[in-house]
């Protein structure tokens, strides 16, 4: 099978940090993939590498079969990114931003109210962005990426500032997204929360990723009921992996 | 979606915030008008002068006018991070360089509107000449909206991009003051003859920054 994603000793740059520093990963079709590390570990700026954000300095990355070191922006129509920020407009409404971000991507929404259903911001699409919480921006957020119909879906810190309610609705997204054909790169602190969620964790330290550990969560590479659990060295490895920098 | 829809969600999606902000009504539509009237109060005791120097004040003020717009255009996408939203959109880049360099000269195309009244009313011009006059100001507002918008792209992720624009963007667009400039004074005293080859000067200026942004506005949001 294809992979979604397939990087091979990827090193990004920021200024002259490595902030990654070698990664190898493969992502499949359907797989939910959980990064997990410490701050300053390199998750977001794998997530954005991925995204075509932030250049690839060596090494290879093919993401949804373009090539990022010829080309950063072919694949982004089929992607979303999920990040710190919402990336809304403050004066568009909520279903006037959701419909801007599907057609950018080629997607007509006849059916935006059923996204917003499922994200709870129903009564609420014709409230102004700036009017909305914390947490409805963070719904809105998640609305406009699965308005776009993405293949490959990057979410950082997705949990972040969402009540009780929000979480439970992500986490259904995520259950869900596998079946939907879509494959899910997920950083996050909140393990507890998305290790049940993820087909797989990639450990990242100081720019590396140190293996792989099979999860029993949902998504086709997750771990059959049964299966021992034991540590595969599969998808994602680095060259002296167990080494910091 | 084609380059030109493309280009038209972009342009609405910017024209739509204008009009709920009312950034462009209510700040520089006046801003503008304050500035006529701050000339206007200057030049007074000389009306000859003020008459004389009238298309030079316009299209100076409209180059002010135009600061203001370009730096609003990039500040909506500065919040929310959405300039990130904006490069992961999918969209051409040529489509949105036209998106946003349309949402702008439909808002210079406002402030050139009031402002021709303001010059008439204040500073007792009669415009006449109309088609080379109109030509000038249709080239000379694409011209602006073009440079503004590749401009104001290189400042667009910087912390100083107010301060960077003007001093970036103003030396670019000398040709189009100068040349607006003439055209509006030969049509205005009546030697049209006199008007054509600025207007010739302000289509290819405006043909020429339309077609580099096209281009490089693709690489310069990339890297802003």
């Amino acid at each position: 099978m294809q992979p979604v994603v397939r990087l091979r000793s990827a090193v990004c740059l920021l200024g002259r940090f490595p902030a990654l520093a070698g990664v190898d990963l493969d992502v499949l079709d359907g797989e939910v993939v959980l990064l997990s590390g410490g701050n300053g570990a390199g998750k977001t700026t794998l997530l954005r590498l991925l995204a075509g954000l932030v250049p690839l300095y060596s090494g290879t990355a093919e993401v949804l079969g373009h090539d990022l070191s010829q080309d950063r922006k072919g694949h982004r129509r089929q992607l979303s990114l999920v990040g710190h920020d919402t990336a809304c407009y403050d004066d568009l409404t909520v279903a006037e931003n959701l419909r801007f971000a599907a057609r950018a991507a080629g997607v007509e929404t006849p059916s935006d109210q059923e996204v917003l259903d499922r994200l709870g911001l129903g009564p609420l699409r014709d409230v102004v962005h700036r009017k909305l919480s914390a947490g409805q921006r963070r719904r809105l957020t998640l609305a406009t990426a699965l308005a776009r119909a993405p293949r490959l879906l990057l979410l950082d810190e997705p949990h972040a500032g969402l009540d009780a309610e929000g979480r439970a609705v992500l986490d259904a997204i995520l259950v869900r997204a596998p079946a939907e054909g879509q494959a899910v790169v997920l950083a996050s602190h909140e393990l507890e929360r998305a290790r049940p969620l993820a087909s797989r964790e990639v450990v990242l330290t100081a720019g590396q990723a140190h293996g792989t550990i099979p999860r029993g969560g949902r998504g086709r590479g997750a771990t059959k009921p049964g299966r021992p659990a034991s540590r595969r060295r599969v998808e994602a490895h680095v060259p002296g992996a167990g080494t910091d920098l | 979606m084609n380059l030109l829809q493309e280009a038209a969600l972009v342009a609405g999606k910017d024209l739509r915030i204008e009009a709920r902000s009312r950034v462009t009504a209510q700040q520089i539509l006046p801003f503008g008008l304050i500035v006529l009237l701050l000339f206007a109060f200057a030049l007074d005791p000389d009306r000859g002068a003020l008459t004389t120097v009238a298309p030079g004040l316009f299209w100076i003020t409209v180059l002010l006018g135009t600061l203001l717009a370009v730096g609003r255009a990039y500040a909506i996408e500065a919040d929310n991070g959405a300039l990130d939203g904006l490069r992961l959109s999918g969209l051409d880049s040529a489509a949105l360089f036209l998106g946003k360099a349309g949402a702008v000269a439909v808002e210079l195309a406002a402030l050139e509107t009031l402002l021709a009244a303001g010059v008439v009313v204040l500073f007792n011009v009669s415009l006449t000449g109309l088609a080379p006059l109109v030509l000038a100001t249709v080239a000379a507002t694409v011209g602006l909206a073009a440079t503004g918008t590749l401009y104001g792209v290189l400042s667009a992720g910087l912390r100083v991009r107010e301060t960077l624009l003007p001093v970036l963007l103003l030396p670019v667009v000398a040709p189009v003051l100068l040349g607006a400039t003439r055209a509006w004074e030969a049509s205005i005293s009546g030697v049209t003859s006199d008007a054509w080859p600025w207007v010739a000067l302000l289509g290819i200026f405006a043909v020429l920054f339309t077609g580099i942004g096209m281009l490089a506005f693709g690489p310069l949001l990339e890297e802003s």
